[in-house]
């Protein structure tokens, strides 16, 4: 959908300054594929509720599918393709491997984002604070359980980091 | 000292995944790419008159069935399902034509314009309607065993007669990834169609009807695939169609995929099941005889539900020798969304109302179901139900043995007993289950239809290459196949070039289902690297073909339904403890042990993984996802109104695994795909029922049909 105005919405995209032609109402997710070519952050449902459309917004995690564009004017978003870049996805990549916890990998860049918000928040989580963590995010494949043995792994191994 | 080939790897295709760069269907990047949009019948059943299409704005087309260049019926097994009707509509949400064009948005607003005039006929939309219209609704049906007759003798002379019935809803497979297929058509090269799906061969051959080709101008790929388990097995034929059509009519690429709820609504589901028991016990209390009549919603067409009936029968008395059983069973036509595949394919069906049936005898006769089921396994040596036989040994006994001792099973009975005794508003139960699954195309399908070949390839670089049909769905097949090529041939398994299936490449090895994969092709991959490692010529470009040899022990026999159904069988046990919260019906799952023979692990974490997977889609089939219809139309169309299980719902699964080679699997490995669904639902339903103290004969047993029988008590 192509803003008739000529205004273009500003925002900060994986570190680097970005304007969409974008109308202030479309969906982030949206922008985000077809504007700017970046596929990671998928659709599984289109109303919120499976997180494969996971994005980090001003540091929070959102879902990008019920998201519009204007309300990132200004603001920072942040795709898996951005956040791949860091020390803290290369331990949770590596964890999510040990763990075995990627099948169809559908859900796996939502999950990893959810991973890390989780850490932010609790650097050392339970098992029941991981689950609860991960409660926005539908896996299909693996049960969770070995998704949520990856983050238990992170939070060791990334001791300090988070 | 080499590693054994069960110790786990990192997956081949781990990295792209998890950093958002494996590309799905909707993710191509397709130059000149048009959208498609269904236009769907609103009623379940009726003869369309007219349908008018608003002016086009250019650029968009109309799809119809006067575009189809071949005959307008998606190949499957029989020719009842049409791509569009144009005439006799089925079911509300049968597609009738597709708009195509560049932006979505348009396309919905031409499709409310459509103005369709269609005369409604009587449809037939529940399945006891269906069961009672039996003469007329029939779409397939089986019988074996001992007639009614000869059983209706036993049932005079037993001591006791136990007569019930069993009722499973419809599943959702609710892959992650919705359904998406895109086609480009070229004169010269003729139609190239990639998409999310199981089978590229059976899309192959809707292909070549549908647009009246010859095999060598039809092409199919498929790519990177979110998850399957079955939905993705015949559906894709009819969508692959729709592009394949729509490409050629617009001289665009088209790409076809639906949003959740379009998914949810009109795709293809697990059947719904309604079983009839009827068994006759001596003065003892053993079982002499049982009759058991299966009935299965097939819906509108009649799709693949010939095979999940087959395989609901093969399975109807689960793991037990039952000396005299007499077995009908029925595909039942209704108007509604035509049901299909989904991991387990009729066996989930049939192993949940036999282990309801078995607990509900014990529980009648004051046996603890475990020792009750105990006393009817089968072993090495034993008939199948179809007069088969199981060839191979059973641990089945060791392994209920091993879990019992572990558990301190009876302790824990007495345990629960005591606290649901003084604690009234929560209980405390424990269910467990026996299963099997069958692996391999049921009956004589490896052998008469799909008579799978394989290919090895090796580059004069020395490169080897995997060139085989069946497909990654997530269960970690480019890494399993990998491993055993790479096992044989000394190397490491990186090295192993198994790219997407492509059919302009790879022979026809059959279709990614029956949990035959890493059995059948698997092996024949095996032997294909044995040779081509004997044959080595180190830079010279070499192939190696295996077809499938078929090792007939007892023949199948499909017209008696008699004989071995499979060449091996995988077994499991799953054992479920919950805690049910009597004001709310809320059930918590408190504790989940599964032991599984799959021969040998090609992977244990990728086994582990299908093992958590499959236990908690089998747990939440038993008593959280719950999909009804009402007047032909499915009242959930979003996830969290269908309920799968999420994070919080699910706890760890204990799982081990018992070493029983096959000498006909890979390694010695068996199938497992399918099996760790099947003993999820009876484990928990039985759980639920051993808190409660009450039967239930329905799955899922919601927190609704709780406090319905709580309160009606």
């Amino acid at each position: 959908m192509k803003n008739e105005t000529g205004a273009m919405i500003e925002f900060k995209l994986n570190g680097r300054w970005v304007k969409s032609c974008g109308v202030p109402e479309a969906r982030l997710l949206d922008i985000l594929r077809d504007e700017f070519s970046l596929s990671g952050p998928k659709e599984g449902c289109g109303e919120g509720e499976c997180g494969a459309c996971s994005v980090f917004v001003n540091g929070r995690l959102v879902a990008s599918c019920i998201v519009p564009l204007i309300s990132v004017s200004g603001g920072e978003v942040m795709t898996i393709e951005g956040f791949s870049q860091t020390e803290h996805y290369r331990i949770l990549e590596q964890c999510f491997d040990e763990a075995g916890a990627v099948q169809c990998g559908f859900c796996t860049p939502g999950m990893i984002l959810a991973s890390h918000a989780l850490l932010c928040e609790r650097p050392d989580p339970t098992d029941e604070q991981i689950r609860e963590g991960l409660s926005g995010n539908l896996c299909r494949c693996t049960g969770y359980n070995m998704i949520v043995d990856a983050v238990r792994m992170a939070a060791q191994k990334g001791k300090g980091l988070w | 000292m080499k590693r054994d080939i069960s110790c786990p790897v990192k997956k081949v295709d781990h990295d792209d995944k998890s950093c958002g760069k494996a590309t799905y269907t909707a993710d191509l990047d397709i130059e000149g790419l048009l959208y498609g949009r269904l236009y769907r019948s609103p009623v379940a059943s009726g003869t369309v008159q007219s349908v008018v299409i608003p002016e086009l704005p250019e650029s968009y087309y109309c799809i119809t069935a006067d575009d189809i260049p071949g005959e307008n019926i998606v190949k499957i097994i029989k020719d009842d399902q049409p791509i569009f009707a144009d005439k006799e509509v089925n079911y509300i949400g049968e597609p009738i034509l597709m708009v195509v064009g560049p932006d979505r948005k348009v396309l919905g607003d031409i499709i409310d314009k459509i103005d369709l005039t269609i005369d409604e006929k009587p449809a037939c939309l529940t399945l006891q309607d269906a069961i009672l219209n039996r003469e007329k609704q029939t779409l397939v049906s089986y019988k074996f065993g001992i007639t009614r007759n000869t059983f209706d003798d036993f049932e005079n002379k037993a001591a006791q007669v136990i007569e019930e019935t069993f009722e499973s809803g419809l599943q959702e497979q609710l892959y992650l990834e919705p359904q998406a297929m895109v086609a480009t058509y070229d004169e010269a090269e003729g139609v190239t169609v990639r998409g999310s799906m199981q089978c590229p061969y059976y899309v192959k051959n809707a292909i070549e009807s549908t647009m009246a080709e010859t095999p060598d101008r039809v092409r199919i790929i498929q790519e990177t695939t979110g998850g399957a388990f079955g939905g993705k097995e015949d559906f894709p034929s009819m969508m692959g169609s729709h592009v394949a059509v729509a490409a050629k009519v617009s001289g665009h690429p088209v790409l076809l995929t639906f949003d959740r709820s379009e998914d949810m609504l009109y795709t293809t589901k697990r059947h719904p099941a309604y079983i009839e028991y009827k068994t006759c016990l001596d003065k003892d209390g053993m079982i002499e005889a049982m009759a058991i009549t299966i009935y299965l919603d097939g819906g509108a067409n009649e799709g693949l539900s010939s095979v999940v009936l087959q395989r609901a029968l093969i399975n109807c008395i689960g793991v037990y020798r039952i000396a005299n059983i007499s077995v009908e069973g029925y595909v039942l036509k209704t108007n509604n969304v035509p049901n299909g595949a989904f991991r387990g394919f009729g066996a989930p069906q049939g192993i949940a109302g036999i282990e309801s049936h078995f607990t509900h005898i014990a529980r009648r006769l004051g046996i603890d179901p475990v020792d009750f089921k105990k006393r009817y396994l089968v072993t090495e040596g034993d008939p199948t139900a179809t007069a088969g036989c199981f060839h191979e040994p059973v641990l089945m006994d060791t392994m209920l043995d091993d879990l019992l001792k572990d558990k301190g099973y009876y302790e824990l009975k007495e345990k629960f007993k005591s606290f649901n005794s003084t604690s009234s508003r929560y209980k405390k139960g424990i269910g467990t289950s026996l299963f099997l699954h069958g692996c391999g195309f049921t009956g004589s399908g490896e052998r008469d239809h799909i008579k799978a070949v394989a290919l090895l390839e090796k580059s004069a670089d020395d490169v080897v290459s995997i060139r085989i049909a069946n497909v990654d769905m997530g269960q970690g097949l480019f890494t399993t196949m990998s491993k055993i090529v790479a096992e044989v041939l000394d190397v490491d398994y990186r090295r192993i070039n198994f790219p997407f299936p492509d059919t302009k490449y790879a022979p026809n090895s059959g279709p990614t289902v029956a949990s035959r994969t890493v059995m059948i092709v698997g092996r024949l991959l095996e032997r294909a690297a044995k040779r081509l490692k004997d044959e080595w010529v180190s830079g010279k470009a070499q192939q190696v073909e295996e077809h499938y040899v078929h090792i007939d022990q007892i023949p199948w026999d499909e017209e008696k339904f008699t004989g071995d159904a499979y060449p091996a069988y995988s077994w499991g046990i799953n054992m479920v403890e919950v805690s049910v919260d009597t004001v709310s019906g809320m059930v918590s799952l408190e504790s989940i042990d599964g032991l599984f023979d799959i021969g040998k692990a090609i992977d244990e974490t990728i086994i582990k993984g299908q093992i958590d997977g499959g236990v908690i889609q089998g747990i939440g089939y038993g008593y959280l996802e719950n999909m009804k219809t009402i007047d032909g139309r499915i009242l959930q169309k979003s996830i969290s109104d269908y309920g799968p299980p999420g994070a919080m719902d699910t706890v760890e699964i204990k799982s081990r695994l018992y070493d029983n080679p096959y000498a006909n699997g890979p390694f010695g490995a068996k199938g497992a795909g399918e099996l760790t669904l099947i003993g999820g639902a009876p484990a928990v339903k039985e759980a639920i029922e051993d808190a409660l103290d009450l039967d239930f004969y329905e799955i899922p047993v919601t927190p609704e049909k709780i406090i319905e029988r709580l309160y009606a008590k």
